[in-house]
């Protein structure tokens, strides 16, 4: 079987909920198979559930090191290693220490405890829905400041900052922002998170890097891990509130199971949807996995969305039924890494989305579904924009 | 059915207490997993499984 050299990544016209179809041929014909990188890298891609859960519980053998790896979107050349405070790039014991104290922050219960606030910033951000439109574009009036605000309060950003912190958050997102834009956002995001952690170690609150203040973490640490909880608990769950309400628009019918049951209904939305679509690891030393043997030094892509639509383990993999029980999906990864936000992003989706639909049960396009800008060729995949009306 | 759980490989994704809350809990300071009931009774054993199947550390057995 010759490398694969194209790791595919356009998805069929018309079904832009779905993973580019040729990986479900690839899954069949082989769950892990040669894969060129495309900066030449020769190492593998893993379509199969079983494989993909494999490599990423394998942390002895599999490392997430960002300078170790291949990134297998698209040719970047050699990868620096993970910026201090970010938790994926890296592995035990630095990745340890740093999940405990983390971990802690974000328990079911803790999460659980937000749910007061997390809806009544979302009855709010639906009133000035409401009072500005229709038309209005889902993404900017709601996907996006609802999470922004609910990590505000949760890292323990002063209210006054608050829109400051939320406009270089949008733009670290990438939502309709430049890479320039996105870095200088992150450089801005720094600057203001330093000065944070100066305020926090002066007096210390009861939020989350209130808390790490008390901890023995430098200030670089404080500021990187302030920094990477924002990156990655925004562009997320932003991306899966306006996906996950198109998908809605496109089966009208399921709105009334999620509205049912919201917890079972967002599993099953993470686990169709796969935002985080591909994840990657790098062999540390010679593995023999699904009848192949991986070398030490290479890499191996995680098609998760392949992986969430793996008929040997979820029947009708391509059916979105928000009645099925989808728990030991791949959306938030698995192992380790596997999201430490993950309660968190669970109680917005099963806020925000109910909410949405119940306020304005007849929401709806206001454009035709093939005219809403797809987030094709990004990490994290989504809408750029979603036009929608009501009334 | 007992519980074994394994608080250095566990990294506090909550999975076991999102799953079976009545079995699991998370501890308060570093979040990882505690054992609210360590021989859980048979209506409970289908949560359970699903939590150790689930659980993302390996964290989880039953003995």
């Amino acid at each position: 079987m010759n490398p694969l050299t194209d790791l595919p990544s356009t998805r069929a016209a018309g079904c832009p909920f779905d993973p580019p179809p040729e990986l479900a041929a690839i899954r069949e014909e082989a769950p892990i198979r040669r894969f060129r990188f495309p900066d030449g890298h020769l190492g593998w891609l893993v379509t199969g559930h079983e494989l993909a859960r494999a490599v990423a519980a394998d942390h002895t053998r599999f490392s997430s090191r960002y300078e170790l790896m291949h990134y297998p979107l698209a040719d970047l050349g050699p990868m620096p290693p993970a910026p201090v405070g970010d938790l994926t790039g890296i592995d035990a014991p630095e990745h340890t220490r740093y999940r405990k104290l983390l971990a802690g922050k974000f328990t079911v219960r803790r999460m659980n405890q937000l749910a007061e606030r997390v809806e009544e910033i979302t009855a709010e951000h639906l009133d000035a829905m409401g009072r500005l439109g229709p038309p209005a574009d889902l993404v900017s009036a709601f996907a996006q400041p609802v999470p922004a605000l609910v990590i505000c309060e949760l890292l323990g950003v002063p209210y006054a900052d608050r829109e400051t912190f939320q406009r270089h958050a949008v733009a670290l997102s990438g939502i309709g922002a430049t890479v320039e834009e996105q870095s200088a956002a992150f450089g801005a995001l720094q600057d203001y998170l330093r000065r944070l952690v100066e305020a926090k170690r002066a007096t210390p609150g009861d939020d989350v890097l209130g808390d790490l203040a008390g901890s023995d973490l430098s200030d670089e640490e404080l500021a990187g891990i302030g920094a990477f909880l924002l990156g990655a608990g925004l562009d997320t769950t932003a991306n899966m509130i306006a996906l996950g309400a198109f998908a809605l628009f496109t089966w009208p019918e399921q709105v009334e199971a999620l509205l049912a049951d919201p917890a079972r209904g967002v599993e099953e939305l993470l686990r169709y949807l796969t935002i985080a679509h591909t994840g990657a690891r790098s062999a540390v030393e010679d593995v023999e996995l699904g009848g192949v043997r991986i070398a030490a030094g290479e890499s191996v892509a995680l098609s998760m969305q392949a992986a969430n639509r793996d008929p040997a383990r979820f029947a009708d993999p391509d059916r979105l039924d928000l009645r099925r029980e989808a728990t030991g999906h791949l959306a938030f990864g698995h192992g380790v890494h596997q999201c430490l936000g993950q309660q968190l992003a669970r109680i917005e989706l099963r806020i925000a989305l109910p909410a949405l639909f119940r306020r304005l049960p007849d929401l709806r396009l206001a454009v035709p579904a093939a005219e809403v800008p797809m987030r094709d060729g990004m990490d994290v995949y989504g809408v750029h924009r979603l036009p929608v009306r009501w009334g | 059915m007992r519980i074994v759980a394994d608080r250095e490989r566990c990294v506090g994704a909550g999975m076991c207490a999102l799953l079976a809350a009545e079995v699991f809990d998370q501890a308060e300071e570093d979040g990882l997993v505690t054992v609210l009931l360590p021989e859980p009774g048979p209506a409970a054993e289908a949560a359970v499984r699903r939590a150790v199947r689930t659980c993302p550390s390996g964290a989880l057995g039953l003995a």
